[in-house]
């Protein structure tokens, strides 16, 4: 009888230990909706045609309108413009260098040379986006005595190699060897089995780390307050201090008439790289190797 | 072991002297293979697992090149030159070679694949020429009457045994000399491996084949030479009648009947 008991007992703390388990992966989604939902509750009646082509309201504007008891006019088109320049400068500078490390690491698995490259690259994911900052200030804006577009990329670009890289050697480590010997075993060179077999072979799997890496540098603020700046204007100049929409989170955080705008800016970001994750996810899923 | 078939040069497509494959310094993976190939005819290296008969095979084209500790030594002549020294691109062009998967190129349709050994050397050809190359190779597999309408789709979505026939036209598309062979048959269907078998005894009339297989029947069926190898080494080399009849050396005898392998 004392057997059944404790038979009894431990089934009954595993179904708590179970239950447990269950709650808290239930709480974990909490958090992302009840943030979708506040800046969607606060933000979107600011978002109409106009926050898409207009720039941002100078503070007198907005508290022109807040007088008035008008909505705020102006939109962010500064923002998304230079969001637009700085990132994709930034994927110009860091896909191929990411793509060429990681056929190099996924070639050399065992060397060396690639232990090493792959702990500076971990070491580089594991710096702060500020001293990344800091670093392109010191290299870009310092000596071009101007802070740019360009000197956000290159901050950005620094961020998103480590993502590009570790994903084009998994990806191509999942790729069958004899791919690569048939390639060869028809007289062709290096060169061409990795540009028109391996990395055509990989295109999905490398598709879906750069959008996962475009996501993680979209939202960055800190590297950019340092080397972009930010501008009231919409700039196509890299060599000119350049918005982007988490800079005018920023800004707009930090003007008392302007702090209504930091909800429809949030959600639209927000929005953006929910997008570019769930794209980069069915790819991933839909993308198999033969 | 003295053999005519051993070591007289000029009449040979292939000849293999001394040749030593070492994967660690100091051990031989495949040890002092001598042999000649003659122009039309079907080699095929048996052994059991581990014997060297794919270090073998590979050491022909090159293929060990991609693993820098691989070591091969001796001489390897094909049509009289050292593969050793050759360019090993241009080796490879000259001797085709398929593997045990069938491993048509993912992305590349039906079309490309066959064309692929050009447009992988970076040599341009016509259109008509290109079409051309890939019907006789095609036919040459006895695929072209099965894909000739679906030569747009991925060369995946074709049955194993179309997949390989697929990689043999595309090692043939490139006319070259040698076909190697590293056991073609072994992932595939009984029905597929009879076909690929009778398609190498008609391309045969146009290509030397060397072919590695571990299924003695397959070798007695289709080669008119037979490799016996064991440990390294090369037991025992012959006609394959010769072979299955009346071999020579003991080992050969014991695994051809079955006490081990």
């Amino acid at each position: 009888m004392k057997l059944f008991s404790t038979i009894k007992f431990r089934l009954g703390v595993d179904k708590a230990f179970f239950g447990i388990i269950c709650f808290f992966s239930f709480l974990t989604m909490i958090p992302l909706f009840v943030i979708l939902w506040e800046l969607f509750r606060k933000g979107y009646k600011q978002i109409n045609l106009n926050f898409f082509t207009e720039v941002a309201p100078t503070s007198m504007d907005a508290m022109l309108a807040r007088m008035g008891h008008e909505s705020i006019p102006g939109g962010i088109l500064n923002g998304l413009t230079g969001s637009l320049l700085i990132v994709a400068v930034a994927i110009l500078i860091a896909i191929p260098i990411g793509i060429m490390v990681g056929i190099y690491l996924a070639d050399n698995q065992k060397s060396k040379f690639s232990g090493i490259i792959r702990y500076l690259t971990d070491l580089i994911q594991g710096t702060p986006s500020i001293v990344i900052g800091i670093i392109a200030y010191a290299w870009c804006v310092k000596p071009l005595h101007s802070y740019s577009a360009f000197a956000g990329s290159v901050a950005l670009a620094i961020m998103m190699l480590p993502l590009v890289i570790r994903s084009t050697e998994e990806t191509l480590k999942m790729l069958p060897g004899t791919l690569k010997e048939s390639g060869l075993a028809l007289g062709a060179s290096y060169t061409s089995v990795v540009l028109q077999i391996l990395l055509p072979s990989a295109f999905g799997g490398l598709f879906t780390g750069i959008l996962l890496a475009i996501s993680r540098i979209m939202g960055e603020t800190a590297p950019l307050m340092l080397t972009a700046l930010g501008a009231s204007i919409v700039n196509w100049d890299i060599m000119k201090p350049t918005s982007s929409i988490p800079l005018l989170i920023w800004e707009f955080y930090n003007d008392p008439n302007l702090v209504d705008l930091i909800w429809s800016s949030s959600l639209l970001l927000l929005l953006i790289i929910l997008t570019l994750n769930l794209t980069a996810k069915s790819i991933a899923s839909r993308w198999k190797i033969h | 072991m003295e053999n005519t078939l051993n070591n007289t040069s000029g009449k040979y497509l292939l000849e293999l002297q001394d040749v030593c494959v070492s994967y660690a310094a100091g051990k031989n993976a495949v040890n002092k293979v001598s042999a000649g190939m003659e122009s039309n005819t079907i080699t095929a290296i048996m052994g059991p697992s581990g014997c060297g008969k794919s270090t073998l095979l590979r050491a022909i084209n090159r293929m060990h090149e991609l693993y820098p500790n691989i070591q091969t030594t001796g001489k390897i002549l094909l049509k009289g030159e050292d593969v050793l020294k050759m360019n090993p691109m241009k080796v490879r062009r000259m001797a085709g070679m398929v593997f045990q998967q069938p491993n048509p190129f993912p992305t590349m349709s039906i079309y490309d694949n066959v064309i692929a050994g050009y447009k992988l050397n970076g040599i341009r050809l016509k259109r008509s020429e290109k079409d051309e190359i890939v019907e006789t190779s095609l036919q040459n597999v006895g695929l072209w009457d099965e894909v000739k309408d679906t030569m747009t789709k991925k060369g995946s979505f074709l049955s194993g045994g179309q997949q390989q026939r697929l990689c043999i036209a595309r090692a043939l598309a490139l006319k070259p000399e040698l076909l190697l062979m590293d056991e073609p048959t072994s992932a595939l269907d009984p029905i597929s491996t009879n076909r690929i078998e009778e398609l190498l005894l008609e391309l045969k009339k146009q290509f030397t084949i060397v072919i590695v297989t571990h299924n003695m029947s397959q070798a007695a069926r289709i080669s008119d030479y037979s490799m016996f190898m064991y440990l390294g080494d090369l037991v025992e080399y012959d006609t394959t009648k010769q072979m299955f009849t009346k071999p020579k050396d003991k080992r050969t005898e014991d695994y051809l009947t079955g006490v081990f392998g």
